[in-house]
């Protein structure tokens, strides 16, 4: 599987939902249909809630993976 | 686009909603909205209005707190007495956001100065208390082609109603003209449980952040009848009247009209 790349980045580790979710959400009103957006994310609610969130605005969940330092990793594709 | 982090924050809870989002919070901003009436509707409508971040906000009123206005026009505290609402108004709107351009109007709007001042507003909301103010604005607004959002109160019952021009019917669609003197209370003596201009005040300012937003379905063609003591919220769908004084096919009313004040 070839990897995809993100077009953008934010990250959002130490910002409390809900305002992870909105700063997520400012960034993918402003970026292109089908880019890619990749979010860093604290453990606990901010990945509880956000991918839910970004889901529910119709959005893609391409992939979701723990990263080294204990926070996660998010990759969404703009609908 | 950049944003703040405290425009983020202290709009974020609009940002969330899928009908509001950045873009819609940046229409909210940029909108210009005139209130009349710095009482029982106009309180609810203009700090909701301030709270949601409407850019420009005008307010006319040319009365001064009363200690018998308190119990229903929220806007106004008590060391407020004797100073003009629309000075007290302000002061309340700056404090809750001081982001906003407030404009007060300390006059009573009339024939010769309505047009004036509806010209830099995008939507008027009438929170007057008197008919010939109502059928005054009714009129402006529609030469004007300004959206009104209307509401009345009296006693334990409230009515709300939007009128876009030319998309749906006027106020005089369903009330042709003012009621002769004396068939409706004085308005000074007039009863109103102040939760209830709560309730009529809160749905205007609803719908104004659905005009700005264009998102839903606005209460142009419905008029909206509250009664508290029952709790009932019940629509009158509300024609166009083709013999309707200024919107109909044969306009009887062409210029605006200072009725007699019949309290
Ligand atoms: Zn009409």
């Amino acid at each position: 599987m070839t990897e995809i790349k993100a077009d953008d980045s934010l990250d959002l580790r130490g910002v409390l939902c809900p305002i992870n979710f909105v700063k997520t959400k400012l960034k993918l009103e402003e970026m292109d249909a089908g880019s890619h957006l990749e979010v860093l994310l604290d453990d606990g609610d901010p990945i509880a809630n956000v991918p839910q969130s970004v889901k529910e605005e119709g959005h893609q969940i391409m992939k979701v993976g723990k990263a080294d330092g204990g926070h996660y990793r998010m990759l969404i594709k703009k609908a | 686009m950049t944003y703040s982090e405290d425009w983020i924050e202290r709009y974020s809870r609009h940002i969330i909603l899928s009908e509001v989002g950045g873009d819609g919070q940046q229409k909210i901003g940029n909108a210009k909205v005139l209130v009349l009436g710095a009482g029982g509707l106009g309180s609810p409508v203009a700090l909701y209005l301030a709270a949601a971040g409407v850019g420009t906000i005008g307010i006319a009123d040319n009365d001064v707190v009363d200690l018998s206005n308190l119990q229903r026009q929220v806007l106004h505290h008590t060391p407020d007495i004797g100073r003009p609402k629309v000075e007290s108004a302000a002061e309340k709107m700056r404090l809750i956001n001081p982001d906003l351009d407030i404009k007060p109007y300390q006059q009573m709007v009339d024939s010769s100065n309505i047009m004036d001042i509806i010209k830099d507003y995008d939507i008027v909301v009438d929170g007057t208390d008197n008919f010939p103010t109502r059928f005054l604005v009714n009129d402006a607004c529609y030469f004007a082609k300004k959206p009104l959002v209307h509401g009345a109160i009296l006693r334990f019952d409230g009515q709300a109603f939007t009128i876009v021009p030319d998309e749906g019917p006027c106020y005089r669609c369903i009330f042709p003209e003012p009621p002769p003197a004396g068939s409706v209370p004085n308005c000074s003596q007039a009863g109103i449980l102040g939760s209830v201009a709560g309730i009529i005040g809160t749905v205007q300012a609803t719908e104004v952040l659905k005009l700005i937003l264009g998102k839903g379905k606005t209460l142009t063609g419905r008029l909206l009848v509250v009664d508290t003591l029952d709790m009932s919220f019940r629509q009158t769908k509300i024609r166009k009247d083709p013999a309707c004084p200024i919107c109909g096919e044969n306009p009887t009313v062409t210029e605006l009209v200072d009725y007699e004040w019949v309290c």
